[in-house]
């Protein structure tokens, strides 16, 4: 028996820290586990005992890529406990600064982590000296996106603005209008971007996933729906302890989400684009299928252009809801705590961001259950290298290696949030 | 062509938040780019190049014995080191932890503790090993960030000013929050975020750290003369710089 394993010991262009170790044993890949050495940080655990007030503010600091997601999941679950329910207008402010975290980490990863697989360079840096156009293009839609975040929430990372009932400050039609014309702008940039990312050459791979997002009676989901799969699960927010379990397994510290009964899923842009297509409007699904991409797309590869495409949808709401917005009559609404426990489930850049707490009656956190997108993903990644890998196992270790670390970064894995990620060991016998 | 600084960024217990405010540094990335060696800097790169190193950006805290043998190795491996950001800096949010049991913080979140492998403590890159310069925040500020990369490739003092928010508050024309009455942590917490909470009408909370020389039980009065109670006091101290020393003694005060 011959047994070859390959490592990648540090995964590069992945937020956070993680490896990966693939068995080949006689020609056969026996496993494929994606090692997640970040190191844990306890967020659930130091959350008792604080207060509500305090839960956006901290649990923001969960990760630096995408704490709107964190803080409105966690505000939504104090909201909910606590039977507030918040104007119009600051719903739609919400939204906004979400599109505004969906633009700046999709291009993020779409420009400066992922592209540079599809084009051969080791990064984005050493891509601009030949793609100097795409790689400026796609920092300003990054720029774009963090200027909402700043003006709506304070600062692009670790906004100060967010808490329960509204915000602290919501800010003058004058001053979002100011950012009209530069959403515009974004929005043209991002129609380009879709373009460019769909001429890539994307390995063949077709994968039967169970998809699960978001789904809302009318919009493309960001921050509320039902939970729905394309294989039947059609659930509230509240009854996803019942559907879903997290298991512990020796090489992550990150906990592993599974169905019940069903097992691997996947969430994120391929999976609400999936479940979604419906929602988007007609100009946004004439040019995804003019880039290749019909109402479901499979190949893990093209979740590049899938990413690409919601940055569009995120600029053109964005220009929506600046156009639509009436300032509220107070920035929050009072809130008074209870005794209770609350849900909040919202769509991160990366897929659904699960949160639970129980409240004292003064408001003090008794118990906190966050469960992030990558942590949820991370048996459909396992399953995804293993299909990679196996028609590539004649290969040599290194382009065994590069295409694995592709296969990972398919998935943006936010390794921070998860461990609550990535060096790749091959190895064969 | 004179031959280019060598630039590496590392990562330890954190959110990632400090190194991407380098990749936030949109209009300038680039630039930068030309005008250092990026080394080292895997969320951004695959190349990983060896050392020496000019200048190394530490993210994060030390909380595992591996993590605590790799300092070492990187500090052996760079002239100048700098901390990035309040875990790195002090210990983090994740440093919460010391002043608690950590076999409780594993058993509430993981079903089996065995499979983790974590220290009692998060400490800051201090703690472990000689560190040149240390940049505050939570996140720090791209503009204090390219200032003390440009400081150390030029050889000089990175300008970076130590008195409290409030200089900035003034500056920026704001409302003093605790004339409105509400308990703030500006007076005692380093400058350089730009005063946004008050601005965003709310108090500091003291995210930049703690200022040079602090007078923190002052302030602690004055917020029990606005009704703050002993755990308010505790937990605004003890939250993002809870492991400073300053944040740290004064919190400790409020214990019971």
């Amino acid at each position: 028996m011959t047994t070859r394993t390959i490592t990648v010991d540090y995964l590069a262009r992945v937020e956070g820290e993680g490896a990966l170790d693939l068995h080949i044993e006689n020609g056969e890949v026996t496993a494929a586990d994606l090692r997640i050495f970040e190191p844990p940080r306890f967020f659930e655990a130091f959350l008792r005992g604080r207060s509500y007030t305090e839960l956006p503010d901290i649990v923001a600091r969960i990760c630096g890529i995408c704490p709107i997601a964190y803080q409105l999941g966690a505000i939504h679950a104090v909201e909910d406990a606590f039977e507030v329910t918040v104007d119009p207008q600051v719903s739609a402010l919400r939204r906004l600064i979400y599109c505004g975290e969906w633009i700046q980490s999709h291009a993020l990863h779409v420009v400066m982590l992922h592209a540079p697989d599809f084009l051969g360079y080791p990064d984005a840096i050493q891509m601009a000296q030949r793609h100097g156009d795409a790689v400026r293009r796609g920092l300003a839609l990054k720029q774009a996106g963090n200027a909402l975040m700043s003006l709506l929430g304070g600062r692009e990372i670790h906004p100060v603005s967010l808490r329960a009932g509204g915000f602290h400050r919501v800010p003058t039609k004058r001053e979002l209008e100011d950012l009209s014309e530069t959403m515009k702008q974004a929005r043209d940039l991002a129609e380009e971007l879709v373009k460019w990312v769909s001429t890539f050459p994307f390995p063949a791979l077709e994968r039967d996933y169970e998809f699960v997002a978001l789904r809302h009676e009318q919009e493309y989901p960001i921050t509320a729906g039902r939970l729905v799969s394309n294989k039947g699960l059609d659930i509230a927010i509240e009854r996803f302890e019942h559907e879903f379990e997290e298991r512990q397994v020796p090489h992550s510290t990150a906990l592993q989400c599974h169905m019940k009964r069903r097992g691997a899923y996947l969430v994120g842009p391929m999976a609400r684009y999936a479940i979604n297509h419906d929602r988007l409007p007609q100009s946004v699904q004439d040019l995804a299928s003019s880039a290749g991409i019909g109402a479901v797309c499979r190949n893990p590869f093209q979740s590049i252009v899938v990413r690409a495409i919601e940055i569009l949808h995120a600029c053109d709401e964005a220009v929506r809801l600046i156009a639509a917005y009436q300032e509220p009559a107070l920035p929050f609404v009072p809130v008074e705590p209870r005794a209770a426990a609350g849900f909040g489930c919202t769509e991160a850049p990366r897929g659904i961001c699960w949160h639970r707490y129980e409240f004292a009656e003064d408001g003090t956190i008794r118990d906190a259950r966050i469960v992030p997108p990558t942590s949820q993903n991370q048996s459909s990644v396992e399953a995804d290298l293993r299909a990679v890998a196996a028609p590539l196992v004649d290969q040599d270790d290194g382009t065994l290696r590069a295409r694995c670390e592709m296969t990972i970064r398919n998935y943006d894995p936010c390794i921070s949030c998860a461990a609550h990620f990535l060096d790749l060991t091959v190895h064969r016998s | 062509m004179a031959k280019l600084s060598r630039l590496a960024v590392w990562k330890f217990a954190s959110c990632d938040g400090c190194q991407l405010t380098l990749l936030d540094c949109e209009d300038d990335l680039l630039d930068l780019a030309g005008a250092v060696d990026v080394a080292y800097f895997p969320e951004a790169s695959s190349k990983m190049a060896q050392g020496p190193y000019d200048l190394s950006l530490v993210e994060g805290s030390i909380t595992t014995a591996h993590d605590a043998e790799q300092i070492r190795d990187i500090r052996a491996q760079s002239k100048h080191l700098v901390t990035i950001g309040a875990c790195a800096t002090s210990g983090g949010i994740q440093a919460l932890r010391n002043f608690a049991d950590v076999s409780d913080f594993v058993a509430a979140v993981y079903a089996r503790p065995d499979y983790i492998d974590t220290l009692e403590t998060s400490t800051p890159i201090s703690a472990h090993v000689t560190v040149d310069f240390e940049l505050q925040g939570c996140p720090i500020d791209k503009r204090q960030l390219l200032e003390v990369i440009g400081a150390f490739l030029a050889g000089r003092k990175p300008v970076i000013p130590q008195y409290s928010v409030c200089f900035e508050c003034k500056r920026r024309g704001n409302t003093c929050v605790m004339v409105l009455g509400e308990p703030c942590l500006g007076p005692v917490t380093q400058a350089g975020c730009g005063a946004i909470c008050p601005a965003y009408r709310r108090a500091c909370y003291g995210c930049f750290g703690p200022m040079e020389a602090p007078n923190i039980p002052a302030l602690s009065e004055q917020w029990r003369q606005l009704g703050a109670g002993k755990r308010q006091i505790r937990d605004v101290l003890r939250t993002f710089y809870g492991w400073s020393d300053p944040f740290r003694r004064e919190s400790e005060a409020h214990d019971h």
